[in-house]
């Protein structure tokens, strides 16, 4: 029983970040940047562009130049969580990519990673009046909820163990849609429903920054307004009727 | 208004981040625009009854059409990386003049009616209704924003607050709800041709005058033509140029290069203004319609080349803007770029070696440079990236024989603001203009006490009328802003010149005398 409710929280929680996403991303696609407004000094290749939008991914750039704290907590938190969502990898592929296995350990300490990050990005909320200020109660709970969703999963792998067989199996049935029971281990369940969670508010949440910063006008346009004609279709329709 | 009196801020010797102060500048706001300032650009004189559905629908419209605009509204994280950085912030201590604090008025309209958790849960995520109360505070906050993209500069996706305050602007145009100051301009230029309403034959009593002053004072006829068919540039400027001191002077500046460099220009009496506050009201098609005008111009005359003036907001509208405007721009030289801005011309000639300079004539000033926000964030200048931070650099080097920088976080890609960009340059804003420029302030004072600076110099008409006239608030001289050409103009040594013994005695004190 339990494990078919979970089993259809995932299938609806997959479907609604998916179809979000998906929506949200035709819609930055389809709307149109009908002026070229990067901001300056900008790259005037493509390939400079793409150097950009990548120290930019990797490395938050413009963050460290305007806060070096913030850009700590925030880089420290996502590089955790990157190193820890490969780590996640082994309960969907069978058998485990070497790779995967390899980073096994650092998935780990990523999650310390994640843990310092979001305590420091928490108490700056709390304790900078400017952030204070600007933060409605979901960036507060946004924060809360990967602190619980880490630190449950810290729980389990620090302290108390989960039966990674069964949760590998769990998944990987759910992936070829044959259920298989799952642990019914309190700490493990939250951390799954709160996982899901997540994946449900991703695309109606301010976590759409992750996509967004890939369709910022700003970011992404190529220094050639003169050498090239940039033209929005709108725009050009507006020529024909005056 | 009742803001006449209000305290200067103090300059401070360590800008700390200063602590809010809510609702602080709540009560500036500039002049409502009357029907006819709204009506020539094809907006409702007055409040239209059912404004806010009108007003929803018109964000629709506008989320459709600006990528910018929607991506903007869903991808802030709040972290707070913005909040310092805005010149209206740390000289008002206004949280509202945070740059997302800015952008959280209209957001938080936008969540409510166009996203599922404001529609639902609107206090989770802090969105509101349109109401009486919001539009008030989008009118005066978003005319306090100069649209000066620094906050974007910073914001880790680039999020640019300039973006949103264009967008609230054409939202409040569209329900009736205009700024004076601006929209009367645009209805000038749409009428006349520039801001000042200047028509043509008061252009060219302006420009005879010029004439006739550079030929007393030099001996060579340069000339300063309008309307000349045939001319190979079609300069166009900002009319401030025409009148305003230390505006004219680069102008002076600018027919002393072309006349040295042998290059044919003129003026045109229908495009006679580089201005475009189409952009500041975020109407693409009033920026169009005046952006068409260059265009019309330009064939009218048949030049081969367009030059822009010294105008920072101009220049974006004109380097980033105006092929899409009212290009393309096949008919004209395509050994240049279109258009050309008169400090890549000048650059040019100076590398080629056309032109001389006795740059001890400009020995009575010390001199720093202001990167105007729009030249430095929004455009370039020259071949490379960074090109229109080092053209104007070279350009007073060339000229002037002390110069030095502002510290370093004050200029380049961060420079501040001054203070009355983005169609705020109105006496009905002056607290604001004199409390934005601190940050401005605070540089250019560091920069007196170590090294001696006694001018700044600027390529941005708005940059040079706002300082001309905050300066005296912060005990500075209205006449310490410069225009860089007029730094040109003060060095240059034209062919033929009548001083020719300038080589053995001391020239400036011949400028002086002939002053
Ligand atoms: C392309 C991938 C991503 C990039 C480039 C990116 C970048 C950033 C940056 C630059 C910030 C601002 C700094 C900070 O406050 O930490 C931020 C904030 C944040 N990111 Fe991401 N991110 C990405 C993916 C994700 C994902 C997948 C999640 C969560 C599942 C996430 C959750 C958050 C949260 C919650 C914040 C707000 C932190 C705060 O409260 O200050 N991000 N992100
Ligand atoms: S664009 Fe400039 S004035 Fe406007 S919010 Fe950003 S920093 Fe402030
Ligand atoms: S820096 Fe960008 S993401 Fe961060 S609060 Fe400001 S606008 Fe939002």
């Amino acid at each position: 029983m339990l494990s078919l409710l979970i089993a259809a929280l995932f299938y609806i929680a997959f479907l609604i970040l998916a179809y979000g996403l998906v929506a949200k991303i035709l819609q930055y696609k389809n709307t149109p940047a009908p002026l070229k407004i990067p901001t300056m000094p900008a790259p005037t290749t493509q390939a400079g562009v793409v150097f950009r939008m990548s120290k930019e991914v990797v490395f938050f750039e413009s963050l460290f130049k305007s806060s070096k704290v913030t850009w700590l907590f925030g880089w420290l938190f996502h590089f955790g969580l990157f190193l820890d969502m490969l780590r996640h990898l082994r309960y969907f592929i069978d058998p485990v990519w070497f790779w995967v296995v390899i980073i096994q350990p650092f998935g780990k300490y990523g999650s310390i990673l994640m843990l310092i990050g979001l305590a420091g990005l928490l108490v700056r909320r709390i304790v900078v009046d400017r952030v204070r200020y600007i933060s409605a109660p979901s960036d507060h709970l946004i924060l809360v909820l990967l602190l619980c969703i880490t630190t449950t999963g810290m729980a389990m792998s620090f302290y108390l163990g989960a039966d990674v067989i069964s949760v590998k199996s769990f998944f990987i049935g759910l992936m070829t849609f044959n259920i298989q029971n799952i642990p019914s281990d309190p700490v493990l369940i939250s951390h799954l429903v709160m996982v899901a969670f997540l994946m449900i508010i991703f695309p109606y949440s301010k976590l759409l920054h992750a996509p967004g910063l890939f369709f910022s006008p700003s970011r992404n346009q190529v220094d050639n307004a003169r050498e090239k004609r940039h033209i929005a279709k709108w725009a050009r329709d507006l020529e024909k009727t005056n | 208004m009742a803001d006449n009196k209000f305290d200067t801020p103090q300059l401070r010797e360590y800008p700390i981040i200063p602590k809010l102060k809510k609702g602080v500048m709540s009560h500036s706001k500039p002049f409502i625009a009357k029907e006819p300032h709204q009506e020539p650009l094809g907006f409702p004189g007055e409040l239209v009854d059912d404004w806010e559905n009108v007003a929803i629908k018109k964000m629709a419209d506008l989320q459709g059409k600006y990528r910018s605009l929607q991506v903007y509204l869903d991808s802030c994280v709040k972290c707070g990386a913005c909040t310092d950085k805005c010149h209206y912030y740390v000289g008002t201590t206004d949280p509202k003049n945070m740059p997302v604090a800015r952008q959280d008025l209209y957001r938080k309209v936008y969540r409510r009616y166009f996203t599922f958790a404001g529609k639902y849960f609107p206090k989770l995520v802090g969105a509101t209704d349109l109401t009486k109360e919001v539009l008030d505070d989008w009118y005066s906050y978003f005319h306090q924003c100069s649209q000066c993209r620094r906050c974007s500069v910073y914001c880790p996706y680039g999020i640019d607050t300039a973006e949103i305050s264009m967008a609230a602007r054409e939202v409040m145009d569209t329900i009736g709800v205009g700024q004076k100051y601006c929209n009367e301009i645009i209805s000038k230029v749409h009428k006349i041709g520039n801001n000042l309403g200047l028509p043509g034959p008061a252009l060219e009593d302006t420009l005879e005058g010029l004439e006739e002053d550079v030929e007393e004072e030099t001996g060579v006829a340069v000339k300063y033509p309008l309307d000349v068919k045939g001319a190979e540039v079609l300069l166009v400027t900002p009319s401030a140029d025409f009148f305003a001191e230390p505006h004219v002077d680069g102008l002076i500046g600018y027919g002393k290069v072309f006349h040295e460099a042998g290059i044919s220009w003129t003026v045109s009496s229908h495009a006679s203004e580089a201005a475009n506050f189409g952009m500041f009201i975020g109407s693409y098609d009033n920026m169009r319609k005046l952006a068409v005008r260059i265009r019309e111009a330009a064939i009218e005359l048949g030049v081969k080349r367009i030059v822009f003036g010294e105008c920072g907001h101009a220049w974006r509208v004109a380097y980033s803007f105006l092929n899409t405007l009212a290009g393309p721009w096949d008919f004209l030289d395509p050994n240049y770029p279109v258009p050309q801005h008169i400090c890549e011309v000048t650059y040019g000639l100076i590398q080629e070696n056309k032109l001389k300079f006795d740059k001890s004539l400009n020995d009575d000033m010390v001199l720093t440079y202001h990167d105007s926000c729009n030249v430095a964030r929004a455009s370039r200048m020259g071949d490379k990236a960074g090109g229109q931070f080092l053209i104007p650099r070279e350009i007073i080097k060339a000229t002037c024989n002390n110069f030095y920088d502002m510290s370093s976080d004050t200029i380049k890609e961060g420079t501040f603001c001054c203070g009355g960009g983005g169609g705020l340059l109105t006496d009905d804003l002056m607290e604001l203009r004199v409390k934005g420029a601190l940050p401005r302030m605070e540089a250019l004072r560091r920069v007196v006490e170590e090294k001696g600076v006694t001018h700044m110099a600027a390529i941005c008409a708005i940059c040079k009328s706002q300082f001309s006239k905050v300066f005296p608030y912060y005990d500075f001289t209205m006449d310490q802003i410069v225009s860089v050409h007029q730094l040109v103009s003060n060095a240059i040594i034209l062919t033929g010149q009548n001083d020719e013994n300038d080589e053995e005695n001391h020239p400036q004190e011949d400028i002086d005398e002939a002053a």
